[in-house]
């Protein structure tokens, strides 16, 4: 079986996010981008079904700017095989809608016909959620959502889902699309002759037009702005002055 | 302009909080009608039926939708949607597992996590984990939005709509429930409820965790943990507060052992009265907090479960 992950390059987890005086966008110029965490636990779960004997091929997609190809190497150091890159936008900030990289995914998938699609359940920078399920609904393939224990056994997988009230267990008919949440691993870090071997590995590119989608948005950003800024109250010295402040507020 | 409201329907009873949030989202958008789906869903629907605003209500009862599966229910939602201008749902792990699927099928995009209707086009949603609001102004013909609950006040509970009984679409048979593993708990649900405790990785053990417990039990609380702590086994995932788990936004919250990374912020920042509890005083979550205690919080939660 062959396993596909889309994965997005994304401002870091650790960069402290901050609005263009404009109000045009946040701010990436100069920052740090890594892979999206969700996208790293879907390329380790590949991984580690390619170990256990159940997968041969895992091929990463990115779908973004042409510095993406970073975060491609640094799947294929993690482990991926082969790496697609398409290169739909020239401005870090052009963002790609999930419709429109879902769109991509599909037309990839009908030539690479991977067996199940693993990814993050969402991108930390525009926080949508929305891919996997999009591209699950235009493969017209069964899905789960927010996995955090995949059991493929032949033409089924049992996927374990983080749900509101606790978890959820579905058996979905492979091929699947299955989208990632924190709990399902703890992905590797890639070792320094595994991202010299990465180096070599096979990245092609490709642009929106191979595959005849148009990317352009649906949705207009009119602006971005910063949250409402909550300030800061006081500090109490003791519990007992903590407890006759609530009481004063009313909070208790 | 006419809007089709998925309700929160769990097990055949209707998430009334939930659901009447997003009505107040969905009543600026135009005439509300609401669809509760489930193997069971007519008492979920008698109830939906008395959220003030509310215009209709269509039930739809069958095995298929029993367990809120992506497929059955983006189908029959779909097949419904040629009346409608704006399709939407609260934003609970149910409607963001399907919503993005009925969204695809009808070649639009979705609107995730709103937070603010600006007008019938025009959303408000936080992005970077809050850190940024972005406005964005859909271009679709229909409109695919779920509703940051957290954000807007409940409707309330005094109307007396018309309830139409539909049947469901044809089920792509592509998955199937196996089983809930829903924790059973006396405590308020952590959506829903006006007083949160919250611990983080400074509680130290999943066995500390039960202070933490003890304090929300105190305050008749819904039990909150950071990513940290849930990272760390301390506390099981659907306690988790913060971008990749729970909005909250209770009249009290309180924060054990929590140092405030933006991830967690991001989920309980418009609490009305934040209390954080820590013993590093330079940690963020003091700067967002009404009142902070910098302190072991092995000696304070416990004086304060006494003087409380």
């Amino acid at each position: 079986m062959k396993v596909l992950v889309p994965v997005k390059r994304v401002i870091d987890y650790n960069v402290k996010v901050r609005v263009k005086a404009d109000g045009s966008d946040v701010d990436l110029a100069n920052v740090k981008m890594s892979m999206n965490p969700f996208d790293e636990i879907a390329v380790e779960e590949a991984i580690r079904l390619k170990e256990a004997g159940k997968a041969e091929e895992i091929v990463v997609v990115s779908v973004g700017v042409k510095q993406a190809q970073e975060t491609l190497r640094t799947a294929l150091a993690m482990g991926a095989d082969r790496a697609i890159l398409v290169v739909a936008a020239k401005d870090v900030h052009t963002d790609i809608e999930p419709l429109a990289v879902a769109k991509i995914l599909k037309s990839i998938i009908d030539e690479e016909k991977p067996g199940i699609v693993l990814a993050g359940k969402q991108a930390i920078d525009n926080d949508m959620n929305a891919t996997g399920q999009m591209l699950s609904a235009l493969l017209g393939w069964s899905q789960a959502t927010f996995a955090s224990k995949v059991e493929i056994d032949g033409n089924h997988a049992v996927v374990t889902r983080e749900v509101d009230g606790g978890l959820q267990a579905i058996k979905v008919k492979m091929p699947a699309v299955v989208t990632v949440d924190l709990r399902l691993n703890e992905p590797r870090y890639a070792s320094l002759p595994n991202i010299m071997k990465a180096k070599k590995k096979h990245l092609d590119e490709k642009t929106p037009e191979d595959y005849g989608v148009d990317v352009s948005p649906r949705l207009e950003v009119v602006s971005i702005a910063e949250p409402k800024a909550r300030k800061g109250g006081e500090m109490v010295d003791s519990v007992d002055m903590l407890v006759s402040k609530l009481k004063e507020a009313g909070a208790i | 302009m006419a809007v089709l409201l998925l309700a929160e329907v769990n097990n055949g009873e209707l998430a009334f909080d939930a659901t009447a949030k997003a009505v107040t989202a969905a009543k600026a958008l135009g005439d509300v009608t609401v669809l509760c789906a489930g193997a069971s869903a007519a008492a979920a629907g008698e109830a939906a039926a008395r959220i003030n605003d509310v215009a209709k209500v269509l039930v739809a009862e069958d095995a298929s939708l029993g367990h809120r599966l992506a497929e059955p229910t983006a189908a029959l939602i779909t097949s419904l949607a040629g009346d409608f201008s704006h399709i939407c749902a609260p934003a609970t792990t149910d409607a963001k597992n399907i919503m993005p699927r009925v969204a695809a099928l009808l070649d639009v995009m979705v609107i995730s996590d709103v937070s603010g209707v600006v007008d019938a086009d025009t959303f408000e949603r936080p992005i970077y984990a809050g850190n940024a609001v972005q406005t964005v102004r859909s271009k679709d013909v229909t409109k695919v939005v779920t509703f940051r609950t957290s954000t807007f006040d409940a409707a309330g509970d005094g109307g007396s709509a018309s309830i139409e009984t539909i049947g469901a679409a044809h089920n792509p048979e592509l998955s199937e429930w196996v089983e809930d593993k829903v924790a059973e708990s006396d405590r308020p649900e952590l959506t829903s409820a006006g007083v949160v405790v919250s611990g983080g990785r400074g509680v130290g053990s999943k066995d500390d965790f039960a202070l933490i417990e003890r304090l929300a039990d105190k305050l008749g609380a819904a039990v909150g943990a950071s990513r940290a702590a849930v990272d760390s086994g301390f506390a099981p995932n659907d306690w988790q507060v913060g971008q990749t788990g729970k909005v909250v936004a209770p009249d009290l919250y309180v924060a054990v052992g929590i140092s405030g990374a933006i991830q967690h912020l991001a989920g309980m920042k418009d609490s009305k009265i934040i209390v954080a509890i820590n013993k590093d005083e330079e940690a963020p979550i003091f700067q967002v907090a009404d009142f902070g205690l910098a302190a072991d919080l092995f000696s304070a939660v416990p004086e304060l479960i006494e003087k409380l």
